[in-house]
């Protein structure tokens, strides 16, 4: 077995879910059989190989282009807020977070 | 003009010239299309009548007073649910951007309106583009028109379904593992993927970033050219689009292939294979073999790691992209009496089982202590599959495989078993990983009449090769629309 109920919970308190007593069961069964697939890659033999984080392109060059740091305007913060569950312009509203 | 009649770009752009039709008619003909068949096949989730009335009448303006057409004009185009488009509902398939209204439009879309397309609304898909059978989407699956009992494939069900049905002429779609050549190939029309980083993902709500690419799905291999050379292009809303110059697809299109080497690889005709399948794939290499190509047998070692590692770093990045979704900014909020418990349970109502699913993997693979034997070692393993795609290349022009193990499945048929279903993708991750572009063009029917898609790949901007091989295939098959 690669994943214990503790591990499951631990990810989900991790990643922000509240599982169900069901979804627990059935996440660790389903994990387990897919970290068990994944378990192949520890057969090959990558010490001398570089992580491949990104699709880059020689002709890209080694460095990426960066565009000018200029100032435009972006005058969007009421579309924005307009889509919030919750704002007080100029803010998002959420619990209380800090206890006076 | 018939209510089945298939439409192609080039036969949009002949009928507007000629006058046989106006922008408004047609327009009108394709939403009452929609409103045929839709209920049966699911592929609309949301329709753009204001907008798409307001862009015919700017083209039939055109029309009246001679100007030049754009290349598009007057195309009715259907758009997958998880490209942005302004203050037009843009849900990802998923309860927790129900009613998310995106304040602006994604660059493709931006080029698409520019270029005269009618963007006739938004296709259903998988929940956040994860998935091989739309059959994860928050808003019920998809039917695959050829066979209503079987998927269209996924995720980019719903604009594959809707071109396959003649519902649009053109859809974009999205493709991290498959997801627009998979659809593509279960529906039996073209779906193409160009090379990492040749069209803008700006405003393409983010699934995996480092494997995310917009392409477009249509009724042949012009309207597929047409479209790319419409999308593709730098931009600087988005850092990881090439600066790279955009070829004339078109001019590349009818020439011969004669002389273009295909590289075969024969790990991709082993085991799990569909016999039909196989030899659909074989016969249409043997076509091209007839128009004076070369068939040059391939070695590629690591194809049968890519499912995992693919798993892998594509989970890692959702669960980070992902972390967004948590009531403060946009979409679902379940009020809490914390902070915490409002992103938990917001999360946990708003987000189905795969999305959930993949966030856990993905959490897991990054966590403290299992992110060098897992994250760390797959980005490695991306780049021994993306060596095998480079040192291919150096011997063959294009590489031919199956685009699917098998045509389109049965609804219900894999969804108790996450893992059967991400094999579906066994031969469309590889190319994902490596950033090639790729094209599934149909070649052939099984037995029953289920769709066959071949898969087509070319060295990074190699679109023009893709296009001018399936061209020349889809003209000597008699695949042609």
């Amino acid at each position: 077995m690669k994943i214990s109920r503790e591990d499951v919970l631990r990810v989900a308190e991790l990643a922000h879910l509240e599982l169900t007593t069901e979804e627990i069961e059935m996440y660790r069964g389903q994990l387990d059989e897919i970290l068990a697939y994944v378990d192949k890659l520890q057969r090959l033999d990558v010490v001398n190989v570089e992580p491949m984080a990104q699709v880059l392109f020689p002709s890209a060059g080694d460095q990426p282009e960066l565009r000018d740091d200029t100032v435009v305007p972006c005058d969007i913060s009421g579309t924005v807020l307009a889509q919030a569950p919750d704002a007080a312009k100029p803010f998002f509203r959420v619990p209380r977070v800090i206890e006076r | 003009m018939s209510a089945t009649s298939t439409w192609t770009i080039t036969g949009v752009r002949d009928a507007l010239r000629a006058k046989e039709i106006s922008a408004r008619e047609l327009t009108k003909d394709f939403f009452a299309r929609i409103e045929n068949r839709n209920r049966e096949l699911n592929a609309f989730l949301a329709l753009s009548l204001e907008r798409a009335y307001a862009q015919a009448d700017r083209i039939d303006a055109m029309i009246a007073k001679g100007n030049a057409l754009p290349p598009l004009a007057g195309v009715p185009i259907a758009v997958k649910d998880v490209i942005s488009t302004r203050d037009i509902t843009t849900t990802c398939g998923s309860k927790i951007l129900e009613s998310y209204n995106p304040p602006y439009d994604a660059t493709a879309i931006e080029r698409l309106e520019r270029a005269g397309a009618v963007i006739l609304g938004k296709t259903n898909c998988d929940e956040f583009a994860m998935g091989s059978s739309n059959e994860n989407s928050a808003y019920g699956p998809v039917r695959n028109p050829v066979a209503l009992d079987r998927v269209p494939g996924g995720s980019s069900g719903g604009s594959a379904a809707a071109v396959a049905a003649g519902l649009a002429v053109a859809a974009l779609g999205t493709d991290t593992g498959g997801s627009i050549r998979q659809p593509g190939a279960c529906c039996g029309i073209q779906g193409m993927m160009p090379t990492y980083g040749r069209v803008s993902r700006y405003g393409l709500i983010a699934f995996a970033s480092s494997l995310d690419r917009i392409g477009p799905l249509t009724q042949n291999v012009t309207d597929a050219s047409t479209v790319m050379s419409v999308i593709a292009g730098h931009d600087t809303n988005d850092s990881t689009s090439a600066a790279v110059p955009v070829p004339d697809y078109a001019a590349e299109l009818e020439k011969p292939v004669q002389g273009l080497r295909i590289g075969v690889p024969e790990d991709y005709f082993g085991e799990g294979l569909d016999q039909e399948v196989r030899e659909k794939v074989l016969a249409g290499i043997a076509l091209l073999e007839k128009l004076g190509c070369g068939r040059i047998p391939l070695q590629m070692p690591h194809t049968d790691y890519a499912i995992a590692t693919y798993y892998i770093v594509a989970t890692a990045e959702a669960s980070s992209n992902l972390a967004r979704y948590d009531g403060v900014r946009y979409g679902l909020r379940i009020p809490g009496a914390t902070l915490g418990e409002m992103y938990r349970t917001t999360r946990e109502r708003g987000f189905g089982p795969e999305v959930k699913r993949r966030i856990m993997l993905g959490t897991y693979v990054l966590s403290a202590g299992y992110y060098d034997a897992y994250y760390l070692r797959a980005q490695k393993v991306r780049s021994l599959i993306a060596r095998d795609f480079a040192d291919a290349f150096q011997k063959v022009d294009v590489i031919i495989t199956p685009t699917a193990p098998t045509p389109a499945f049965r609804l219900g048929e894999k969804t108790a078993d996450p893992l059967q279903m991400y094999l579906a993708d066994i031969y469309t991750v590889t190319g994902s990983l490596a950033g090639v572009p790729g094209i599934s063009v149909p070649c052939g029917k099984t037995n029953v009449g289920l769709p066959v898609g071949m898969q087509i790949l070319a060295p990074h901007f190699g679109e023009s090769r893709v296009l001018q091989v399936a061209r020349a295939f889809e003209k000597a098959g008699g695949f042609e629309i």
